[in-house]
């Protein structure tokens, strides 16, 4: 996650001077100089696994479209398909290039408002995304705002997130929401969101807001005992979920169906880069991303290569762990397809050694969603 | 502030070594298990294997990242400290305690080459 940046370029989110007060672990990461763990991985992760934990998201992007065509718009930018999808609902997708690589990942809200929408992509691809959004509006009759710097966000994730919520921050109505849903309230005089999403594999909510109501917010969280959480076991919980991370298991180089995401694409409408993805998940694909469990404790990482049992590299780990709630060492790899299958033997180069393993199910962790 | 003993030879690379009968004990300081945070596992060569002053011997790792063992002497490994197999965790706890491998050295004299107490913390600036 560490990047080689100049620190005097690196922004700073509103809750960075919170993260300073607490000694967390502070990193660069997607522009921004982030918290990656306040006290160990370990122990924040379990905290979202068994309890309630917190993270500053504040640096992802926020993008609204609005016009009487912006349904239309947002359609054909994203995979997923966003006509008949009710207001206070949110959807998962991809904005793709017409050759099927991804331009990012991100979560599209319908506003209550008709023909308003907001989309919240990841903070290492604001500027892109903007750029990519703001060409392809033009010729729909639309407005697109990036709303980024004047947003702050906290996800509150785990199994007692919602008595927080609920509990401590007064938003009762947050128990009512279903998974994937959203509802719009005011904090301090302010446009607060209150989404029932997250990117942990539990059951949690996101909360938009304002900069000085998102420090509210945080601070009233810490003074009720949630366990602040960094970037660092972010990973950890959305890799045992199955999550994909944009620049590890989705690219301009790794298509949705090469990453097995091909159930965001919907192929009843027009969207950029449908043909593409068509002819990929027709069988045009070399690559398909899969899990892979090894039988030992060493680690695989990022950049590994997978093996077949004569040495034969036939691909590469994108992200890996010993995992924290399985105790198991296992990764996502992108492999050829002829290997891709339930079971097939593989074998993962760590370092000097060669350690066999198998294709197993992404989804490593059984999630926990609120139905 | 990290954990510094006076007595051992330090690397640049935050190894130990400390010397015992003539043997090479390699270990890793308190500031290296701080920067890692919680170690997972301990990547050990197997007993006999050669190792050179300089280069990779193993690795720590961390639930974030793999960072390489260098070995601070050059010789064939006698020992590795297999309760790491199991408890990884011993080296957060006490860096020094917890030797990684025993090395039967063929060169003693670089040990010269490595830092005493004194000029470690200068190395890690604390």
């Amino acid at each position: 996650m560490s990047e080689n940046v100049n620190p005097a370029e690196l922004q700073k989110t509103c809750l960075y001077d919170r993260h300073v007060a607490l000694q967390a672990k502070m990193s660069p990461f997607a522009g921004f100089m982030m918290p990656i763990q306040y006290d160990s991985i370990t122990v924040e992760h379990n905290a979202v696994r068994q309890k309630v934990g917190m993270f500053d998201v504040s640096h992802m992007g926020e993008v609204f479209v609005e016009g009487p065509e912006a349904e239309k718009f947002v359609n054909w930018i994203f995979t997923n398909e966003i006509r008949g999808f009710e207001p206070g609902k949110v959807l998962y997708g991809m904005m793709c290039y017409p050759e099927g690589g991804v331009v990012d990942d991100l979560l599209v809200y319908r506003e209550f408002a008709p023909e308003h929408f907001l989309l919240v992509v990841n903070a290492a691809n604001i500027d892109k995304d903007f750029a990519w959004i703001e060409e392809h509006a033009k010729g729909f009759d639309c407005v697109v705002r990036n709303e980024s710097p004047v947003w702050g966000q906290i996800a509150v994730q785990g199994p007692e997130a919602e008595k927080i919520v609920v509990e401590v921050l007064g938003l009762e109505k947050a128990a009512e929401l279903g998974f994937y849903t959203f509802y719009d309230t005011e904090y301090q005089g302010k446009r607060l969101i209150v989404s029932r999403t997250g990117y942990t594999g539990e059951d949690g909510f996101e909360l938009y807001t304002s900069p000085e109501g998102t420090v509210d917010l945080w601070d009233r969280l810490i003074a009720a005992g949630v366990q602040p959480c960094g970037l660092g076991c972010r990973d950890t919980l959305r890799f045992e979920a199955g999550l994909p991370l944009y620049g590890d298991e989705l690219s301009a180089d790794i298509s949705p169906v090469m990453a097995g995401l091909g159930m965001f694409c919907k192929y009843d409408k027009d969207f950029i880069g449908k043909e593409a993805l068509l002819a990929q998940k027709g069988g045009e694909i070399a690559r398909k991303l899969v899990g892979v469990e090894i039988e030992d404790k060493a680690i695989p990482r990022a950049g590994y290569p997978v093996e077949l049992e004569d040495g034969t590299e036939v691909g590469v780990v994108t992200t890996g762990y010993h995992s924290i709630s399985l105790d198991k060492s296992i990764c996502f790899a992108l492999v050829d397809k002829a290997y891709a299958a339930l079971d097939t033997p593989l074998w993962i180069r760590i370092r000097k050694k060669v350690f066999p393993g198998k294709v197993v199910k992404k989804r490593f962790y059984q999630t926990n969603y609120k139905k | 502030m990290s954990k510094i003993v006076e007595g051992l030879k330090y690397s640049e690379s935050h190894e130990w070594v400390k010397v015992e009968d003539g043997v090479a004990l390699v270990g890793v300081s308190d500031f290296a298990q701080k920067e890692m945070g919680d170690i997972t596992y301990v990547d050990m060569p197997d007993v006999d294997d050669e190792v050179t002053a300089g280069e990779e011997f193993g690795a720590l790792e961390s639930v974030k990242a793999a960072s390489d063992l260098i070995s601070p002497v050059s010789g064939k490994v006698v020992a590795v400290n297999e309760e790491l197999d199991e408890a990884p965790e011993k080296v957060n706890e006490d860096a020094y305690a917890n030797w990684i491998i025993k090395v039967e050295m063929s060169d003693p004299s670089e040990l010269d080459d490595l830092m005493d107490a004194e000029a470690y913390k200068a190395h890690i600036g604390e």
